[in-house]
C-alpha cells in the first residue's frame, strides 16, 4: 500500500516536495519514524498530523486511501 | 443628513445583506476588538474592521515603521518610517472612518499588562510575529475566556483559526496549545525576516481574520471554530482540518493570574539562547552514571514503553512541584520528541539553580530508540 502525504510550510523545504509517497505505513507512529529516518531534519520540527482532515494526537491507523497532512507552526505576522 | 442617517448610509451595503441587517451592524458598532500587532496581518485586518464599523478598536504594537515593512504593511508610507505603528495606524484608520473609536497602545504585550488590556475587549486578533507573543496572547485569552482570531504567515502560506469560543455545551473551543502544545525550539521555525514573505500573503490572511471577527460578532455564517484553514498563495489551495482538544492542554496553560504573571514567554520560546540539550551518545554515557537521575516527563500511559534503562516517571505537569531530590547531582529528562523535556529541564534548572546539572534528551525517546535499533 502506498500512502500519500501532503506537507506544508517549512516541511516542504526538508522533503523538497509538497507531496511525498511512502510504502508500508500502517499507522501514524510508523509514519513519524519513517519520516525521521528518511528526512532526519523532520525529527527536530513539530507539526500537526491530520488524517482525513482531522488533527490527531494518538497513534492512528492508516489505510490506502487515508489522506495525511503535516502542518508546522508559522510565526510570521 | 443627520447622524443616524449618515451611519445608515455609510453601512447601507452590508445592512442590505438579509442575514446581517441592521442588527448585525448594531453589533459591530457596539463591539470592542483588540488587534495585537499592527504589521502585515494587522494592517489588512484593521482596514476592513474600521471600514465595517467596529465601534472600538484597540491597536497594540511597540514597533516603529521600517522601509522593509512597506511591501506588506499597507497602512504606512515612506513618510511614516520611524513612527510608532500603533499611533500611525490609528491616525490613518480614523481618517477613513472618523465615526469609530480607536485606542493606540504603543507598548509591548507582556505578562504584566496583558490581562488588564485584553479584558477590556470582546475579541482579540493575533497579528504578532513571534512565538513568545503568540503563546502569551493565547494563554491570556484562555484565562480571560476571550475569543482569539489567529492568523500566521510564512513565505507563501498562511493559517487562520478561531480559538477559545464559548460553545453551546458550556465548553470553550480549541486554542493554539491544542494545535502546538509547546513552542518550537529556538531556531526551529524561521521568521519573516529570515525566510521572507510575499507581501500580499498577510493581506489575504489578515482579511480572512477580519472576516472571522465580523462573523463572530454579527453571528452570521460558520466561523473557523475547532477548524484550521491553511492557504497557499502559490497554488491557491485551501486546506481545512478539524481540530480537537488535547487532554494535556490545560496543564500547559498557567492556571491563574498569579501563575501567568510568573511566566517567562521569551524564555519558554528559547529566546535566551542557553542550550541544555544532549544527544543520544551523551545521554547513554550519563545514564550509566549512578549520580545521575533519569526522568521520563511524558504522561504515565504514553508509548513507547521504556524498559531499556531504569528511570523515574514524573509527567511535565507535576515535575516542578513533586520532584524532590537530594541524592543526584545531575538530572536528565526525556519525553517523546524532546520538546516537553526541554521545558522540564528549564523548569528544573530554575528550581535547582546551580546546585544540580540539568539536561534534556534532544529528539526524545523516539530518536533514542531509533538510534539504538540501528546499532543492534
Amino acid at each position: 500500500m502506498q500512502l500519500k502525504i501532503i506537507l506544508f510550510g517549512q516541511l516542504t523545504d526538508i522533503t523538497g516536495n509538497e507531496m511525498i509517497a511512502l510504502d508500508n505505513i500502517c499507522d501514524t507512529d510508523t509514519l513519524v519514524q519513517e519520516l525521521n529516518k528518511l528526512y532526519p531534519a523532520m525529527a527536530s520540527h513539530q507539526y500537526i498530523i491530520a488524517v482525513d482532515k482531522k488533527a490527531i494526537q494518538e497513534n492512528t491507523p492508516l489505510h490506502e486511501n487515508s489522506m495525511v497532512a503535516l502542518l508546522p507552526p508559522f510565526s510570521g505576522g | 443628513m443627520n447622524n443616524s442617517n449618515q451611519l445608515y448610509e455609510r453601512y447601507s451595503r452590508q445592512i442590505a445583506l438579509k442575514t446581517f441587517g441592521e442588527a448585525g451592524q448594531q453589533k459591530l458598532l457596539q463591539s470592542r476588538i483588540l488587534m495585537i500587532g499592527a504589521g502585515g496581518l494587522g494592517c489588512a485586518a484593521l482596514q476592513y474592521l474600521a471600514a465595517a464599523g467596529i465601534g472600538h478598536i484597540g491597536i497594540m504594537d511597540y514597533d516603529t515603521v521600517s522601509l522593509n515593512n512597506l511591501h506588506r504593511q499597507v497602512l504606512y508610507g515612506v513618510n511614516n518610517i520611524g513612527s510608532p505603528k500603533a499611533v500611525t495606524a490609528a491616525a490613518v484608520l480614523l481618517q477613513a472612518n472618523p465615526g469609530i473609536c480607536i485606542t493606540a497602545i504603543n507598548d509591548k504585550l507582556t505578562v504584566t499588562n496583558a490581562l488588564e488590556i485584553i479584558q477590556q475587549y470582546d475579541i482579540v486578533i493575533d497579528g504578532t510575529d513571534n512565538f513568545a507573543a503568540r503563546y502569551l496572547v493565547n494563554d491570556a485569552c484562555f484565562l480571560l475566556n476571550k475569543p482569539l482570531v489567529y492568523g500566521a504567515v510564512s513565505k507563501f502560506e498562511g493559517q487562520v483559526a478561531v480559538f477559545n469560543v464559548l460553545l453551546p455545551d458550556g465548553n470553550f473551543s480549541t486554542n493554539y496549545r491544542d494545535l502546538f502544545p509547546q513552542p518550537p525550539a529556538a531556531g526551529e521555525v524561521a521568521n519573516c525576516a529570515e525566510t521572507g514573505v510575499l507581501g500580499i500573503l498577510p493581506g489575504i490572511i489578515g482579511t480572512m481574520q477580519a472576516a472571522e471577527v465580523i462573523k463572530l460578532i454579527s453571528g452570521i455564517g460558520t466561523p473557523l471554530i475547532n477548524r484550521l484553514v491553511s492557504y497557499n498563495a502559490l497554488n491557491n489551495q485551501l486546506f481545512e482540518m478539524q481540530l480537537a482538544p488535547r487532554s494535556d492542554t490545560n496543564l500547559l496553560i498557567p492556571e491563574n493570574e498569579a501563575a501567568f504573571l510568573a511566566m517567562d514567554y521569551d524564555w519558554l520560546c528559547g529566546n535566551t539562547g542557553d542550550t541544555i540539550e544532549i544527544d543520544t551518545t551523551q545521554f547513554d554515557a550519563l545514564r550509566k552514571n549512578q549520580s545521575v537521575a533519569i526522568i521520563d516527563v511524558r504522561e504515565l500511559n504514553e508509548m513507547p514503553v521504556v524498559d531499556e534503562f531504569i528511570h523515574l516517571q514524573l509527567p511535565l505537569g507535576n515535575i516542578e512541584e513533586q520532584f524532590q531530590d537530594t541524592e543526584h547531582d545531575t538530572i536528565v529528562v526525556f519525553c517523546q520528541s524532546g520538546k516537553r523535556s526541554l521545558l522540564a529541564a528549564r523548569m528544573l534548572a530554575d528550581k535547582f539553580a546551580d546546585s544540580k546539572k540539568i539536561f534534556s534528551l534532544a529528539g526524545g525517546i523516539l530518536k533514542w530508540k531509533q538510534e539504538n535499533n540501528l546499532k543492534k
